[in-house]
């Protein structure tokens, strides 16, 4: 079974974590929630592994 | 014509008792209700031999809006009960599902319910549940085994060890029945469990929908129409679908805070009907009705003598079609059951495998509607942003589509790890595997298929030359045909079907004890 993988896995975080903000700049709170659903459903096809998706539900489950 | 605000397809007789007169015998088989469900285990019954007698409250057939979506599986079962070929004449069949999107005006997804071709029977066959119960009324009248009772409600029930007193009211007074075994068929508020005092537990779906039939003649292909968030029902649902007699079944989703009197005036019901099909629409109503829907299911199916089927015994919401369709499915895996333990052919315990099968198939069930409507009918903001991101993706990804849920349609249950299944001990490629229902083929050009060929007994299917030694029927099938490419098939390959025609277990190389071994096991006898 694959792992989830929780090391760094990406050279550029500060890049990336702007390009995350930026896309919700001026949406409504309910424009950003739709946003953001697109894009949990465009990475989860493109990882495709049902068990890495579980790992990472678990993973962000509220504790 | 309606009765007590229910239209009536069709008038029954109602017959004073003899047992108003004294005249009671015991009887092995009663089936109360006389529903889709009732009927089928009734025909299924009085074709086995038995004597049935069925008993049911109402002295017509209604007309009402109920189920219109036959799947394949119960028109397989349907060509065992021998009504098969006439559903399909009469009905109107389709494969293709369209859905839509807001203002789009082409379909953001499209899907195929029969997948497989060169089978029997099509994915889904259309027609109006009264002609269902109509054709198996047909079928029972014939035959001099079978005593249905119309007016005939059941009031009262005594379970023992070896069966129960029934107490039976009708407009003559009540009168008593003794009877080995019952079959409740008495749908969603079941007399009888609640007699029984059995918990039937599940979740309301907090919402309305419109049930509108329509009689026009416009044509339009032969398709199921689905629509989120379309024009004339901002925000909500609608689901258009044909029927035989130029009749449509319209469903509209209303929402939860409605006056559900005033949903079904023509006034209210005419501006959703012109939104859907255009303002020159010319239409007649037919039946208009609003429901809520529930998924529920009993613990158990089997308590004592009493076994629950249908409705009775568990509850879908109406998208993907697996009401009905279920309850066939019950009736078609007791049967065989019933009748071997009432021959004495098999032990009791085998009437578990019932219970065991047919929760596992409601629970199949109940998922697959429960999540249908969750995306249908969103419950929470972030169910809806998901849901409206799915729509949106479609129309730019190719992978979005799979994840639109407008009801995903009846489809087998495959009775993964039922007792009565021996499992693989040869590896095969392609094929059913034990537990699952078998797969239809031509095997002949001159319209000759494998499930016809079937019937309704245990089976041998063989395919190649040197068939094993066995008690059973044997079928033999050559090794080059699309049958054995469907069964994963090499020289020597058998399979062993059950009744219901799901297979039991399967060999590339069988000796006469593995069948044996086998055949018990699927009697209930392993
Ligand atoms: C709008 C709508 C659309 C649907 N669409 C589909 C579909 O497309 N496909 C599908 O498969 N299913 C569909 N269904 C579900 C389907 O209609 C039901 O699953 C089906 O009617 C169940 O059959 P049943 O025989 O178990 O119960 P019922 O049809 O409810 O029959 C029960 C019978 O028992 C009788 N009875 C009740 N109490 C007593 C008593 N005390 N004594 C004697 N008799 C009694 C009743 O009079 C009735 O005849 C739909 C349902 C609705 C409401």
């Amino acid at each position: 079974m694959t792992s989830l993988i929780t090391q760094t896995n990406i050279k550029n975080p500060d890049d990336i974590y702007q390009k995350l903000i930026d896309l919700h700049k001026g949406l409504t709170p309910e424009q950003s929630q739709k946003v953001n659903a697109k894009l949990i459903l465009l990475l989860t096809n493109h990882i495709g592994d049902i068990n890495v998706i579980q790992q990472a539900i678990a993973l962000a489950k509220p504790r | 014509m309606t009765h007590s605000g229910i239209p009536v397809y069709k008038k029954k007789t109602y017959n004073k008792p003899l047992e108003l007169q004294n005249q009671s015998k015991r009887h092995q088989l009663v089936i109360v209700g006389a529903g889709p469900i009732g009927l089928a285990a009734a025909l299924d019954m009085a074709l086995k031999g038995y004597d049935v007698l069925v008993l049911t409250a109402f002295e017509f057939i209604s007309a009402g809006s109920k189920g219109i979506c036959y799947s394949k599986q119960t028109l397989d079962y349907f060509d065992r009960l021998g009504i098969g070929e006439r559903v399909v004449e009469k009905g109107v069949i389709w494969n293709v599902g369209k859905v839509f999107s807001g203002v789009q005006k082409d379909p953001i997804y499209q899907f195929d319910m029969l997948p497989i071709k060169d089978q029997k029977n099509p994915g889904f066959v259309n027609t109006q549940q009264y002609h269902v119960e109509d054709y198996l009324c047909d079928a029972l009248e014939n035959m001099p085994n079978v005593d249905i009772r119309w007016g005939h409600s059941l009031s009262g029930l005594k379970t023992k060890q070896n069966g129960c007193q029934l107490q039976v009211s009708t407009k003559d007074g009540d009168y008593t029945l003794e009877t080995e075994y019952l079959i409740a068929c008495d749908g969603a508020r079941s007399v009888v469990r609640t007699l029984m005092n059995l918990t039937f537990e599940g979740k309301v779906f907090e919402d309305n929908f419109l049930i509108a039939d329509v009689k026009f003649k416009q044509k339009r292909p032969s398709e199921r129409w689905f629509w989120f968030d379309p024009p004339f029902n901002p925000d909500k649902s609608a689901l258009l679908h044909k029927q035989p007699d130029d009749v449509w079944r319209l469903d509209f989703q209303l929402g939860w805070d409605i006056d559900k009197a005033e949903a079904i005036k023509p006034k209210n019901v005419d501006p959703l009907i012109k939104g859907m099909l255009g303002d020159d629409i010319e239409y007649e109503e037919e039946w208009y009705s609003v429901y809520t829907f529930q998924c529920a299911r009993m613990q158990r199916f089997i308590h004592g003598r009493v076994i629950f089927a249908g409705d009775s015994a568990h509850l879908v919401s109406p998208f993907g079609a697996r009401g009905a369709n279920g309850g066939f499915a019950d009736a078609d895996n007791l049967c065989w059951k019933l009748d071997l333990v009432l021959q004495n052919n098999a032990p009791e315990i085998l009437l578990e495998s019932y219970n065991q099968e047919r929760v596992m198939g409601a629970d199949e069930n109940i998922l697959n509607s429960t999540r249908s409507t969750d995306f249908i009918t969103p419950k929470d903001p972030f169910s809806q942003s998901l849901r409206d991101a799915v729509l949106e993706l479609s129309l730019d990804t190719d992978f979005a589509p799979a994840f639109i849920n407008s009801g995903r349609l009846s489809m087998p249950t495959p009775y993964l790890g039922s007792v009565l299944s021996t499992e693989d001990r040869d590896i095969f490629h392609a094929g059913p595997a034990p537990g699952h229902p078998c797969i239809d083929a031509p095997i002949q050009s001159d319209n000759i298929w494998l499930l016809s060929s079937l019937g309704g007994e245990f089976m041998l299917l063989h395919f190649g030359q040197d068939a094993p030694q066995s008690q059973l029927k044997t079928l033999i099938f050559p090794t080059d045909g699309l049958a054995a490419v469907r069964y994963g098939a090499d020289e020597g390959t058998s399979y062993l079907i059950r009744p219901d025609q799901v297979v039991a277990a399967r060999w590339k190389s069988a000796s006469f004890q593995d069948i044996e071994q086998a055949l018990n096991k699927a009697m209930g006898k392993g």
